[in-house]
């Protein structure tokens, strides 16, 4: 089966803009967009820059935009893309930095994740002995956001994301986006987690749940399946729940309620 | 051909009145029969999701009910409206406790949900019911001359596994389908799936303007006349906030926004008059001179 890739090239020491560089190969018909990147640049073109690592959609490294969608490289097959030997189009993901053709600058990505402090923080002091036991019933509910394997995937097409970074604003202060505020659920969830208050007080603040505009991106482009934005909403129930609603938002929720609840109608 | 009307909440009918009178007016030209659902409830816009998902899906399920009742498949006229009725339906379909606990609270207005009933977007109406030949024979004002951009609203495209898709490919160009059926020329921009911005309005209306900014403009900057729709909601934000769009961005932008049942009416010969263009924010002057008017 031939492959048409047509493949998004940056190289910061050319001094260059970017360019897109069209390769034709054969591959077999199994082969992933991941496999027909790693034989050009074995065969074709050395200088092609990309990452990846397990191959097997596990490690969450090689996710990039193909064909204007954020996908993993290894999880794509290019028959399903190209059924009959189209030209896919690779480039970067978007919403961070590229550093080299594929590969991008994740550092505000993983600001924004070590900003939701994904660590647990039991209350009460520690346990002298023993594990903290939960319930199977009670992680049940967390298994979906912990199959995150923080790819970056929903963070690339992230729309509110794009809008905020296309207005000029700081990267690190723009919208947490989805796989920060999907992890942020994991710890409210966790019944061993002892700081929800905190946690849902810092994320009902500018540039968190609030600010998620709904539109269902992350829940298409997640190979995993973590639907974030249904995250989002659950931690918009946990946060008025916990009486978190002075800001807009959750005043907006609240009023829109109220009226459906009295008339069935805004 | 016969469906059960929802024509939306309040957006419909007070926000953008506009939309349901030509859906009302093109429907009748097609003749396609509308019952309308007169009590049918607010479908929560995903907002009341956001608080109280079992609420919301009861209310959705009392308006599934309704339609049952009539024995007609449901049809509505709103992206959001659509996604949120879809995304229901899909819950109570893929978890029976879930109806189960839904219908409990239904038998106590004895109503009941079966989890069966059709659910249809207009548009979707049009290319999978009514069919595209049939659309271009009743076209008596062809859009030959005027370059129109899709704007789908997000929740008629996403999450895709809640709509159909994959049983219903065409869903996914639907729109561009059903305007160029009406002689326009269809323009492609990257923006046509993407956010409108309106669930931010009042919560980050900067982000929820720079959304607007991008769109229009983008379109514009690709030859687009106008901009079509099958949302209430873009339409409030696409068109009523894009003047402040303009002026976050600094550039002139004016980019006219139909409902896409007000572009189905010109191209169906129905008065300009009729359809409700003198409540758009953004003239649509230009686009009507084309038409000849």
């Amino acid at each position: 089966m031939q492959a048409r890739l047509r493949v998004r090239r940056f190289d910061p020491e050319s001094g260059g803009g970017a360019r897109y560089q069209s390769y034709a190969l054969e591959v077999p018909s199994y082969a992933t967009v991941l496999d027909t990147l790693l034989q050009i640049r074995d065969d074709l073109d050395g200088s092609l820059a990309l990452r990846c690592s397990c191959r097997s959609a596990i490690c969450g490294s090689c996710a990039m935009r193909i064909d204007g969608q954020a996908r993993l490289a290894c999880k794509t097959k290019v028959s399903a893309l190209a059924p009959n030997g189209e030209e896919i189009t690779v480039e970067p993901m978007g919403n961070m930095p590229v550093i080299k053709d594929l590969v991008t600058d994740m550092a505000s990505f993983w600001n924004k994740v070590k900003a939701i402090e994904p660590w647990l923080q039991p209350a009460g002091p520690p346990r002298s002995a023993g594990e903290y036991l939960v319930s199977q019933g009670a992680m049940r509910d967390l298994t979906q956001v912990m199959a995150c394997i923080m790819c970056g995937a929903c963070v690339s097409d992230c729309a509110t994301l794009e809008t905020e970074l296309g207005l000029g604003k700081d990267p690190d202060a723009t919208f947490l986006a989805p796989a920060a505020l999907a992890k942020a659920y994991r710890f409210v969830a966790d019944p061993r987690d002892g700081a929800d208050g905190e946690r849902l007080l810092a994320l009902s603040r500018a540039e968190g749940i609030w600010d998620c505009t709904r539109c269902n991106i992350c829940v298409e482009v997640c190979p995993k399946g973590v639907a974030p934005m249904d995250q989002i909403l659950a931690l918009r129930r946990k946060a008025i729940a916990a009486g978190y609603e002075e800001n807009l938002g959750a005043r907006h929720t609240l009023e829109f309620e109220k009226s459906v609840r009295e008339s069935s109608w805004l | 051909m016969k469906y059960a009307f929802w024509p939306g909440c309040s957006v419909p009918r007070q926000g953008t009145p506009e939309l349901r009178i030509s859906a009302v007016a093109v429907c009748q030209k097609l003749g396609i029969e509308l019952e309308e659902l007169s009590y049918a409830p607010c479908t929560g816009s995903g907002i009341l999701q956001g608080k109280d998902l079992l609420l919301a899906d009861t209310l959705n399920a009392s308006t599934f009910a309704m339609a049952e009742v009539m024995e007609l498949p449901l049809m509505t006229i709103c992206s959001t409206c659509q996604g949120v009725l879809s995304q229901a339906n899909k819950r109570m379909r893929d978890k029976p406790g879930h109806l189960a606990q839904v219908n409990q609270t239904l038998s106590e207005q004895g109503m009941e949900y079966s989890g069966k009933l059709e659910v249809k977007h207009l548009v979707w109406v049009l290319v999978e019911d009514y069919g595209l030949d049939r659309l271009r024979a009743a076209v008596v004002r062809p859009l030959s001359n005027l370059r129109v951009a899709p704007f789908y609203g997000c929740y008629i495209v996403r999450p895709s596994a809640a709509l159909g898709f994959a049983e219903h490919p065409e869903r996914k160009d639907s729109l561009e389908r059903v305007i160029a059926a009406l002689g326009a020329e269809v323009v492609d921009f990257r923006g046509k799936t993407l956010c409108c911005g309106y669930p931010l309005v009042g919560v980050n209306d900067e982000t929820s303007a720079g959304m607007v900014g991008s769109h229009t403009s983008e379109a514009k900057e690709k030859g687009a006349d106008c901009m079509a729709t099958p949302c209430p909601l873009c339409h409030m934000n696409l068109d009523g906030v894009q003047p402040a769009a303009a002026e976050q961005r600094n550039e002139r932008i004016g980019l006219p926004i139909l409902h896409l049942t007000q572009l189905m009416g010109l191209a169906l010969g129905i008065e300009p008059a009729d359809l409700g263009f003198d409540r758009h924010a953004v003239s649509v002057r230009g686009v009507l001179a084309k038409m000849g008017y």
